[in-house]
């Protein structure tokens, strides 16, 4: 009795109002990464040799550095030089930034899947090269990077908890908070882990009604 | 006086590395001519037809329509002088993620800058004219191969070309298909329109074309009326290449 009432004045409140920091959190930097990813793929693809080698050293540093660091080094690092990210947008800005590195790779995958004759044929009309990549290639491309833009977004969903590393107390931070008042880690850890299960759930239904809402006759492949 | 041709080709070479793909190739082109190329593969047929509208870029040459030289390296001058020359692929090159109608739009909207409405009006009209208007919705997947070409020849067409050039348009497809798209063809060159084809059909080639031209290893060879190609060529190697696919495709 005492231990529901416990999870219902204390556990309840506090996890539903990190869950909600967490949905803050992901929303926009699922949003940022993909742009970010759909424009440093398509530059890593098209772009010229300068802004080619640009884009593959931004990959290179967000890819190679672990996240929590960066998250440091926005956080902790930036006030050096005179800038102070709030903890929220230090986390958004770091996981827009790394989300977006991983997006390019999947973009740029599936650009350089799409078939010479599809950019013969812009060309053959007149299209310049931005109306070509943007009316003809992309259109393609997104549908075939679709899925593994996706696992990005599921991972991020998850990594979204190295927030309350950087004081913004989110999901996992509310968490810890109150396991280490309670001592009760089993059972908060679990209820937590439910609450990213529900939610990379929720965002695999999406994405796989999104694919299937964009699947072009010719690119079926359900039952062979 | 001779009239200006509509377009002119002049001493167009290419190479890849080493290997020289077209030699000095020249051609001019008359309003509502039927050239037709021939030659074995690698004779570099497809090459010159896409030389001639850059995409692939000479390596020398010179091209002129309709008497104004066309200055490739200007990005601005290219694009405008693509639209003037439609080209038609051997392998179709619809866009996959769009149905026959937006296939047959996209260009009108996205490099013409017409209107929505106004180009999906004259899509229709273009897909009508290739005997398609009731397949507007499907996608290429869901189009025969000759159903495929005839929506790329309504593409073509719907960027007003000046010229057309046609790279093995029925190579890909299967003989009882062939018609249907040999019937959209021998439509526009009765309507006028002027054309450069590459094609190994010599019973089609014959009965069209306003002259045959001949190619082997980069180089035209020898040129002239489909009679004098077929029944009366001054080079052995044409006769021999005549003979055979007359022996292979001609109903001559």
């Amino acid at each position: 009795m005492e231990e529901w009432l416990y999870i219902r004045t204390e556990v309840y409140p506090a996890l539903l109002k990190g869950f909600w920091v967490s949905l803050e959190l992901i929303i926009p930097s699922a949003l940022c990464g993909l742009i970010i990813g759909i424009i440093v793929g398509v530059l890593r693809v098209y772009g010229s040799r300068p802004v080619m080698a640009a884009a593959n050293t931004y990959v290179a540093l967000f890819r190679g550095i672990p996240l929590i660091v960066q998250l440091f080094i926005w956080y902790f690092g930036l006030p050096g030089i005179g800038i102070y990210l709030s903890p929220f947008a230090a986390s958004v800005l770091g996981f827009s930034l790394c989300s977006g590195a991983y997006h390019s790779e999947y973009i740029r995958g599936a650009l350089l899947s799409i078939k010479r004759g599809q950019m013969l044929a812009a060309q053959s009309l007149g299209f310049n090269k931005v109306q070509m990549i943007f009316s003809i290639i992309l259109p393609q491309a997104i549908r075939r990077a679709l899925p593994g833009c996706g696992n990005e977004i599921v991972y991020l969903i998850k990594y979204s908890s190295l927030a309350y590393m950087i004081t913004c107390i989110e999901l996992t931070g509310q968490g810890k908070i109150l396991a280490s008042n309670s001592f009760k880690y089993t059972e908060i850890f679990l209820m937590i882990g439910v609450c990213y299960l529900v939610m990379t759930s929720v965002a695999a239904l999406i994405l796989g009604r999104l694919e299937e809402r964009l699947r072009l006759p010719g690119f079926e492949h359900d039952r062979i | 006086m001779m009239a200006t041709p509509i377009l002119r080709i002049e001493n167009i070479s290419k190479r890849y590395g080493k290997k020289s793909v077209l030699q000095g190739a020249s051609l001019e082109v008359n309003k509502g001519d039927l050239k037709i190329l021939i030659g074995p593969s690698g004779a570099g047929k497809s090459t010159l037809l896409q030389c001639i509208n850059f995409l692939v870029t000479p390596d020398e040459g010179r091209i002129w329509l309709d008497g104004q030289e066309v200055h490739y390296a200007h990005k601005r001058d290219l694009y405008a002088y693509r639209q003037k020359v439609g080209m038609i692929f051997q392998d179709f090159n619809l866009f996959d993620h769009l149905n026959a109608l937006e296939n047959v739009r996209i260009g009108m909207v996205k490099v013409r800058g017409m209107g929505k409405a106004e180009a999906s009006e004259r899509a229709v009209m273009e897909l009508e004219r290739v005997g398609l208007k009731d397949h507007m919705q499907k996608y290429p997947a869901q189009l025969s191969g000759g159903q495929k070409q005839r929506v790329s020849i309504a593409r073509a067409l719907a960027m007003d070309p000046m010229v057309m050039l046609l790279d093995e348009p029925t190579s890909a497809l299967d003989p009882e298909l062939i018609g249907e798209v040999h019937a959209v063809i021998r439509d526009l060159g009765n309507n006028g329109m002027t054309m450069i084809m590459a094609t190994h059909q010599i019973g089609f080639a014959s009965s069209l074309a306003s002259e045959i031209v001949f190619m082997e290893d980069g180089r035209i060879i020898e040129r002239g009326t489909p009679g004098k190609i077929f029944n009366d060529a001054e080079h052995a190697r044409t006769r021999e290449f005549c003979s055979k696919i007359t022996e292979l495709y001609g109903e001559r």
